[in-house]
């Protein structure tokens, strides 16, 4: 119950943190920093995914479209067409757009961190210690990055240091997804729709949605896997074991 | 240069003034306006007044040490019940400090009220340090004591108690709650 | 009849080259080499160590990281060797023994890379290498202005020049027949050994190929191209693959792939700030490994392997494609348009029906039939006793009744003794027997037996041929002495198997457009017949491109074969466009392919070819990005042993140490690349099915396998590596 108001108890607060994560809404009625180890993972990864978690709500849903064009170009080409998506094909051009996309999310996450971890006015931030402290400058960079709002608050951010670094991170975060995701639009409404037939990739159905999902879990999400695996991974493990900083 | 200005310039710019008016004024006042009207109790801060006077918002807990009152949860909110500092202690799950702080949470509530177990929100800090509830089985946890204190059969503090106990939303979403503020108020009479 | 005749001819000549064909399995001569004929395999070792410059893998990012990771290792592995650099004692993998076989493993991975690539262009420099023999300078006589002959070499020649081939020389360049007919050995290009007919003012049979052999008569030829352009020279070039470009699909997946290669750099660059911060100092050689195993090397490596290859596949198929974007586009096609005449039918008239006048038993009617044929060695003649024989046998076994009503006076084809056999010829335009009794039996053209004939014609021959004649077919009359007996009814056929492939097709989601010059009755008949999805009738040239170009607004891509020069602008604006090797040199050059064989038909399996290339592009490269899983699972616990022991219980697949987790993962890594070079040179299998389906299939083979393979493979790897003390 550390950082959980009596009347949402534990569940909803789980369940807000989820939501509000996933949705890039940023309200908070309990404070994700104390949650269990894995409790902290949900929202932190819900971040890094880019907030697409339901599917692309609001800010989200550019950031799920990028990851459906990812998908149908890895995937797409086993239809024995080259890829298409929503009538449009997907070239060079767009590909560019959506790794500059994937790449500043990235970037901006695991960058800003690593800077954070390696400077004495970074470390200064992190309340815990061991990897909790890590998870919190993580936290830190993922929500900005994703123009959320929810913290792990025991960073202490108002220092000119987080204050910067926080500023860019963002500023990438919003528009160097922004940006890329314009150019994609303006470059496919201007091509050719291509008809469909038997023969198009189906971007319905449950086999769309499983590969969809295997396109985010492992382009996405794999890119911060070790960063998580040495934040609230290892936290939870070392919860279990009872270990203490 | 001329296509850019009117093609891409002017409307963005009378997209802005358009959405500065309805977003920024508009909208703004047209929220205030209704929630003054429909809601003011809650508009205003769900104020709880007793005799005319205001003593308290049933939002946001307060501090009670004396052992005739119910006691809240543990505040991080300044020195505790800190309304212009809420926020939670954000100690991890493998914070030494933590540990320590419930230890001597521990010891206190011990002190106080026995060695029956110790419901959990009673030593642990809420999210915003200004809890207004504590669960009914911390309620429960110290009515022995209440009751000495103030003289009344434990059953009289437990009526009372059951009062102020609210059911989760639509019995699943949140959980069961006992408002502290309400519940010493009425324990003192004051609440018609 | 007379034109009839000749294109009969031609008919069976195509048809006794599809059976050979069909009997060398459609791979003729010295271009079937097997995949991994030794010989190639062995070539391949010395240029793949030459690709290994770097200037050269610049080209190909992710392999590019590779190799430079690959020099960083054996860097630190020699200065930890001399002692140069003292390793800090609690990082992982801090040994020179470990870091040498880090180092060794990772020249493997870019050298399996490199070797695929050599291996690929192998098979293609071998073809080239047969061609170029062919392209030596050969003697040429070339006509002066004053009509005088000179004697020149082929590589003075320029297009324009006029010169003259006698049977035996070598066509010293391209170029189009302009006097004269002989037949010409194009089995150089064709791998096809029967001589082809070369004559000139035909769309055709006018263009000659340099390097091919005359074997009879003499040709003139004028030469079309300069040296250095001719078709042989640009065909050298694209087997060679020296003027190899990346296809724009190519392209686009190298930036998803350099892409994720950045994102993954990112991922392990910024993992030692992170392991410093939580006590976990992270070696350059583990972070190195990491990064290795991560980014998509599998389809980094294969991907130029698999585009050279798709390539050759196309072309041991004998259809030459001027670019690899054409053979991509081939497998994006939905729309194909096909010629009627000698594509979808066989461009000459079989008997498809006998019918008896009134008054005719059908049996007479049959046997008259059979009599007027039994000399007759055209198709025709052939197709009208295969089809009376058939009928007759049904007949004989429709039992007794139909016997006896058989008149005794009939001869019966195996006592008929022919007497005198009545030729075609152009002015009669009729052709049969006199039997040995003196009865004649002819047939021919309507109008000529009906002239001949005692009798007034019946009504129902004339009904009976104008209805024939309104389906597209031709009637011939048979006429015993004096008197009709029936029509034998002449039809253009089906090839046989193609509404089978255009089933197959419709299952692919491509739609087949027939187009034709016939009357819209005709066609319709075809059409059904074949199994099309739509026809063009009484189409002109321009109406092709008028059809094509609506197809392309529809959001369509389509294919079309060609050979006239009529066809070249359709040909052109199709966005695949295959021309017939027979045919002009305008259609060719404004093909993007060139079917050596000059069968339309192939247009169906280059299609295929695309796709497969396509697929096998796609399922390597999901089946790279799903080894990333179970590669973390063995990499991550082993870095960070020493500072979170906790940690191992993410090592699922209870690896036996730290090096033998992160050695193994190297080694798969490495290894998966040689093992996936079959498939990526064979391509992976292709079945006609719908999008939907394709993608359940492979997606459960390439995606579920390719998160299930590395597990496997890793943990054997390091069962093995341990038995044997490696790390």
């Amino acid at each position: 119950m550390e950082g959980k108001e009596v009347r949402f108890g534990p569940d909803t607060s789980g369940l807000f943190a989820t939501v509000t994560t996933g949705t890039s809404t940023g309200a908070v009625d309990s404070m994700h920093d104390s949650f269990l180890p894995v409790g902290g993972l949900v929202p932190l990864f819900n971040m890094e995914l880019g907030e697409i978690t339901p599917g692309g709500v609001g800010a989200g849903l550019y950031g799920i479209l990028v990851f459906a064009i990812i998908a149908v170009f890895i995937a797409g080409l086993m239809v024995g067409r080259t890829p298409e998506f929503l009538g449009k094909k997907i070239e060079a051009y767009e590909m560019k757009m959506a790794m500059l996309v994937v790449l500043s999310l990235a970037f901006s996450i695991l960058f800003f961190s690593a800077v954070a971890t390696a400077t004495a006015a970074g470390k200064a931030g992190p309340l815990n210690g061991g990897p909790h402290g890590f998870s919190e400058i993580l936290y830190a960079y993922s929500s900005q990055t994703g123009n959320n709002g929810s913290a792990f608050a025991g960073l202490t951010g108002n220092t000119l240091f987080y204050n910067l670094t926080g500023s860019f991170a963002m500023l990438l975060g919003r528009y160097a997804m922004i940006v890329p995701i314009l150019a994609i639009a303006g470059s496919m409404a201007a091509k050719r729709r291509v008809a469909e037939s038997l023969g198009t990739f189906p971007t319905t159905g449950p086999i769309w949605v499983g590969l969809l999902i295997g396109v985010i879990v492992i382009v996405g999400a794999l890119t911060f896997f070790p960063a998580l695996a040495l934040g609230p991974i290892v936290d939870q493990l070392i919860n279990n074991a009872g270990r203490l900083f | 240069m001329r296509t850019f200005i009117k093609g891409q310039l002017w409307p963005a710019v009378a997209i802005l003034l358009a959405f500065t008016v309805i977003t920024g004024f508009a909208y703004p006042a047209v929220v205030t306006a209704v929630a003054q009207i429909a809601f003011p109790g809650q508009a205003n801060g769900s104020m709880i007044v007793v005799d005319g006077q205001t003593v308290g918002s049933s939002l946001i807990g307060q501090s009670f040490d004396d052992p005739k009152y119910f006691s809240g949860r543990p505040s991080a909110a300044g020195a505790g019940y800190d309304p212009t500092l809420s926020g939670g202690s954000n100690l991890a799950s493998t914070s030494q400090a933590l540990i320590d702080r419930i230890s001597a949470q521990v010891d206190a509530l011990r002190k106080a009220n026995g060695d029956a177990p110790i419901p959990v929100d009673l030593v642990t800090a809420s999210a915003s340090g200004l809890d207004p509830d504590i669960s009914p089985a911390a309620a429960e946890y110290q009515v022995a004591r209440v009751a000495k204190a103030r003289g009344m059969t434990e059953d009289q503090v437990r009526a009372v108690v059951a009062r102020h106990t609210s059911q989760p939303f639509l019995g699943f979403i949140g959980a069961a709650s006992v408002h502290v503020l309400q519940l010493n108020l009425d324990l003192d009479g004051l609440l018609r | 009849m007379a034109l009839a005749v000749i294109d009969t001819a031609r008919g069976s000549r195509r048809i006794a080259r599809e059976a050979r064909q069909a009997q060398a399995g459609h791979a003729p001569g010295p271009r079937n080499r097997g995949i991994f004929d030794p010989k190639l395999l062995r070539g391949a070792l010395g240029p793949a160590v030459r690709k290994l410059d770097p200037r050269q893998m610049m080209r190909n990012p992710v392999m590019f990281v590779v190799e430079v990771t690959a020099a960083l290792v054996t860097l630190i592995f020699v200065s930890d060797l001399v002692g140069l650099t003292s390793g800090a004692a609690r990082e992982v993998g801090r040994a020179p023994a470990f870091e040498f076989q880090i180092a060794l493993w990772l020249w493997f991975t870019v050298y399996f890379a490199t070797y695929a690539e050599a291996l690929a262009e192998a098979r293609g420099k071998a073809q080239a290498a047969t061609l170029r023999k062919t392209r030596s300078e050969t003697p040429a006589h070339r006509r002066c202005e004053d009509g005088t002959f000179e004697d020149v070499g082929s590589s003075a020649l320029r297009a324009g020049d006029v010169v003259v081939v006698r049977d035996g020389e070598t066509i010293p360049g391209d170029g189009d027949v302009i006097e004269g007919v002989a037949y010409v050995n194009e089995a150089v290009i064709t791998g096809e050994s029967a001589p082809v007919l070369k004559e000139p003012g035909t769309d055709i049979r006018s263009s000659v190929t340099g390097g091919t052999t005359l074997t009879s008569d003499t040709l003139t030829i004028s030469i079309t191209a300069n040296p250095g352009e001719t078709f042989l020279d640009r065909m050298i070039a694209l087997v060679e693959g020296a003027k190899r470009q990346r296809t724009p699909n190519e392209i686009a997946l190298s930036i998803l792939l350099s892409g994720l290669t950045i994102v993954f750099l990112l991922a392990t660059a910024t993992l030692r700030p992170f392991g410093l911060y939580a006590g976990a100092p992270l070696g350059i050689v583990v972070l190195v490994a990491l990064l290795v195993c991560l980014i998509p090397t599998t389809i980094g490596g294969l991907l130029s392997a698999i585009g050279i290859a798709g390539m050759d596949r196309v072309a041991r198929f004998n259809v030459l494609a001027m670019s690899g974007r054409a053979v991509e586009a081939a497998g994006d096609v939905d729309v194909i348009l096909l010629d009627k005449t000698g594509t979808i039918t066989f461009g000459n008239r079989l008997a498809s029906r006998i019918v008896a006048l009134p008054g005719v038993t059908e049996r007479e009617a049959l046997e008259a039939a059979l009599l007027t044929s039994l000399e007759d060695e055209t198709p025709e003649g052939r197709s009208v006793v295969e089809l009376a024989r058939k009928r007759l046998a049904e007949i004989a076994s429709d039992g007794p009744g139909t016997k006896a009503a058989t008149p005794a006076a009939v001869t019966t084809p195996a006592e008929a003794k022919v007497a005198t056999v009545v030729p075609f010829s152009a002015e009669s335009r009729t052709s049969g027997v006199i039997l040995a009794d003196g009865t004649v039996v002819l047939k021919g053209a309507v109008d000529a037996i009906v002239a001949a004939l005692d009798v007034k014609a019946p009504p129902e021959l004339q009904t009976l041929s104008d209805e024939i004649s309104s389906l597209g077919a031709t009637p011939l009359a048979i006429r015993r002495n004096g008197r009709p007996l029936g029509v034998i009814e002449l039809k253009d056929t089906v090839k046989p198997g193609l509404k089978e492939r255009f089933d197959e097709l419709r299952r692919m989601g491509i739609r087949t457009v027939m187009v034709t010059g016939d009357n819209p009755l005709t066609a319709r008949t075809i059409a059904q017949e074949a199994g099309v999805d739509d026809f063009m009738a009484q189409a002109k040239p321009e109406d092709k491109i008028a059809r094509i170009r609506a197809e392309q607004a529809d959001g369509h891509l389509v294919a079309m074969t060609g050979d006239g020069t009529n066809d070249a602008p359709a040909v052109a604006q199709a966005d695949v466009g295959l021309a017939m090797n027979s045919g002009t040199s305008a259609c060719k050059e404004a093909a993007n392919m060139v079917d050596l064989d000059s069968d339309p038909t192939k247009l169906i399996e280059v299609i295929a070819i695309g796709k497969q290339l396509l697929i096998t592009r796609g399922a390597i490269t999901t089946f790279s990005i799903a080894n990333d899983v179970a590669k973390y699972f063995a990499i991550l616990p082993a870095m960070f042993v020493v500072a979170y022991p906790e940690l191992n219980s993410l090592n699922v697949m209870g690896l036996a140490r730290p090096e033998s987790a992160i050695l193994s993962a190297v080694i798969f890594n490495a290894l998966i690349i040689i093992a996936l070079v079959p498939l990526s040179l064979r391509g992976v299998a292709y079945r006609a099915a719908p999008a939907a389906e394709l993608l359940r299939r492979n997606l459960l083979i390439y995606g579920v396998g390719g998160i299930i393979a590395p597990f496997l493979g890793i943990k054997a790897i390091d069962l093995l590596i341990t038995a044997v003390h490696l790390a």
